[in-house]
């Protein structure tokens, strides 16, 4: 239902739903580039830790067998995709922190004063900051990867990275923006992403195939949803992209890629209606 | 004709009553004065008022409207002044404003002579577009009452707005509140400085541990009182025995009435008196007794007076006493979302 304020001119207003919403979220969304641009720091911070990583790593198993590992020649391709996926994964799990710091200052009330149109534009913008910059900052790791000669994907190849990346961005942002309501403040916040960041990252694909890992490990890591985001963008790099290859030699049973595209958007659709009544409770 | 309409508003936090039965009504283009201290229930009753918070019981109307059931309708037709100001470091002032203009949905013309208006009549040209972070208390303040009134809201609520403000920033406040209320805008303001309240508002209310114990306009609250206050002591430090003796002693003296002793302060006596021939043959009333004039003060009327007469204890007092007693990290959950 539209509403405007009795005290200004209907002419002066914005009364058309939509309208108003894109207005809110418009206006939400650039306040969140504006303290990018600010303080660039967040952005290249992001990068700079894979980037570090990725040079490192793949110098530190450069001499390694040309057939260690599965379907790559080299350590620094291999690494490349994992890379990718955590940097965005790492972007994603931050997503809360503005919110967090919005409820423990206040800003949130100013916000939750005013007749948003709908006050999921706050959610909604949070999501839509988060992506770009988790999506800026994989992309700045692609391209590096490229440089150091690790190859570039083709278009279907990167637009299947895109969409993958998206699906794993949507369900860690949403994730991340539940932990934000619940806790009790930022310093927990940051304890729990401080905690879970490496911990998820190591019991992935994204440093050693699965074949490389103990039996506990790689059960761990056929279940952890970085491990489907990784896959298919390892695949995405190779020169004919088929969803239909084993992508994945779980000790549960084979998952191709398809299954983990459908696996990263049922993750994504499922986190979204386990925070939505958070999310309707603590903004309604 | 009633702007905002509180009817037996209840509100706990745990095992913490907030408020207990809340009743008040504020009349239409009135400024309407909530004094009580830190912890009476003034920012909960706001909160539920601005939307913020729902009550566990009762009712709440604004304009008309039932807060529960029409929140979007009210969100547009009031502003809020928080009690701790809130705003985002990294942007500069004229920033915030274009975010709180496209909040409630301004068009870009409108909103930017609205922006060139408040910062005009708040006197911020000089720091409006430096960063919000490089603020002082009092230009953060200005800076949160402009983002209030920007949208021309037909209410406006203030909660504590001049705490600890210079005397300059306070002064363009309250200079823009009695226009404002020549405007016909209702303003609500809480706050715990007499003074403050005394000087704006046309009627207000006592607010004592979630409940309203007194209300009405500050002149006529203290014309009720009946009389002049006179402070008495009779020793410097004196004794609850001996305060309790003299009470019986004045309370019974021709044109004196309201005897209080005031344990905080030395066990002092207050009350009233008629004339102040009262006054003159205090001391010979005194002495039949052997007690002897220590030290005497006498005064008209004050709020602190309607205060202490409806609570038993001044507002100065009750603040100390609930000092002790606050759970931070209760008003910390309290105002988080």
């Amino acid at each position: 239902m539209i509403t405007t304020n009795p005290s200004i001119p209907k002419e002066k207003q914005s009364s058309n739903d939509l309208n108003q919403k894109l207005q809110e979220i418009s206006a939400l969304t650039w306040r969140l580039f504006i303290q990018l641009i600010r303080r660039p720091s967040t952005l290249f911070a992001g990068i700079l830790q894979p980037l570090i990583w990725l040079l490192l790593f793949a110098a530190l198993f450069s001499n390694a067998p040309i057939d260690f590992l599965p379907g790559s020649s080299s350590y620094g391709e291999f690494l490349g995709a994992g890379l990718i996926v955590f940097t965005a994964f790492s972007g994603a799990l931050n997503a809360g922190l503005p919110v967090m710091f919005d409820r423990e200052f206040g800003f949130l009330n100013r916000l939750l004063v005013a007749p948003l149109s709908s006050r999921s534009s706050i959610v909604i913008s949070s999501v839509i900051y988060i992506t770009t910059i988790s999506l800026l900052q994989s992309f700045a790791i692609m391209a590096t990867s490229a440089l150091l000669g690790y190859g570039w994907p083709s278009l279907g190849g990167f637009l299947l990275i895109a969409i993958t990346l998206l699906l794993l961005v949507f369900a860690i942002t949403g994730l991340s923006l539940g932990l934000a309501f619940v806790l009790p403040g930022h310093i927990e916040l940051i304890a729990i992403i401080f905690i879970a960041n490496l911990p998820v990252l190591f019991a992935s694909t994204a440093l050693a195939p699965i074949s490389f890992m103990p039996e506990w490990l790689g059960w761990i890591a056929s279940i952890n949803p970085l491990t489907f985001a990784i896959e298919p963008i390892r695949m995405a790099y190779h020169n004919s992209v088929d969803l239909n290859l084993i992508l994945i030699n779980a000790p549960y049973g084979d998952v191709n890629g398809y299954s983990c595209l459908a696996i990263l958007f049922i993750l994504t659709i499922g986190l979204f209606f386990l925070i939505r009544p958070l999310l309707n409770r603590k903004l309604a | 004709m009633f702007f905002i309409q509180l009817r037996d508003l209840f509100k706990s936090y745990g095992p913490v009553r907030a408020l207990d039965g809340l009743n008040l009504k504020v009349p239409k283009g009135s400024l309407y004065g909530l004094l009580g201290p830190n912890g009476a229930g003034k920012s909960t009753a706001i909160r539920i008022i601005c939307t913020l918070l729902a009550p566990d019981s009762g009712h709440v109307e604004v304009g008309g409207r039932d807060v529960l059931l029409e929140e979007k309708e009210i969100r547009q037709r009031l502003g809020y002044v928080a009690q701790d100001v809130a705003i985002d470091k990294i942007l500069t002032g004229r920033e915030l404003l274009q975010l709180q203009g496209d909040l409630y949905h301004l068009d870009s013309k409108y909103k930017r002579k609205r922006i060139d208006e408040l910062i005009q009549r708040l006197d911020m040209h000089e720091w409006i577009d430096r960063r919000c972070g490089s603020f002082s208390g009092g230009m953060k303040r200005r800076l949160d009452l402009a983002s209030g009134l920007l949208h021309e809201p037909e209410l406006l609520i203030l909660d504590e707005p001049t705490v600890g403000l210079d005397i300059e920033s306070r002064s363009v406040i309250w200079g823009l509140l009695k226009e404002l209320r020549k405007k016909e805008t209702t303003i609500l303001l809480s706050s715990h400085y007499l003074e403050e309240v005394d000087e704006l508002a046309d009627e207000m209310a006592i607010i004592d541990k979630g409940k309203v114990i007194a209300s009405g306009k500050p002149d006529d609250m203290k014309k009720e009182l009946g009389g002049d206050r006179v402070t008495l002591r009779v020793r410097e430090f004196s004794d609850e025995a001996e305060a309790e003796s003299v009470r019986k002693l004045i309370r019974n003296i021709n044109g004196v009435s309201n005897v209080v002793v005031n344990q905080k302060q030395g066990y002092s006596l207050n009350f009233l008196v008629k004339s102040n021939d009262v006054i003159s043959n205090l001391s010979s009333h005194l002495s039949k007794e052997n007690f002897e004039v220590f030290a005497l003060s006498h005064s008209r009327p004050s709020l602190d007076d309607v205060y202490l007469q409806a609570t038993g204890k001044t507002l100065m007092d009750a603040e100390l006493e609930l000092a002790g007693k606050r759970d931070f990290k209760l008003e910390n959950k309290k105002s988080m979302r």
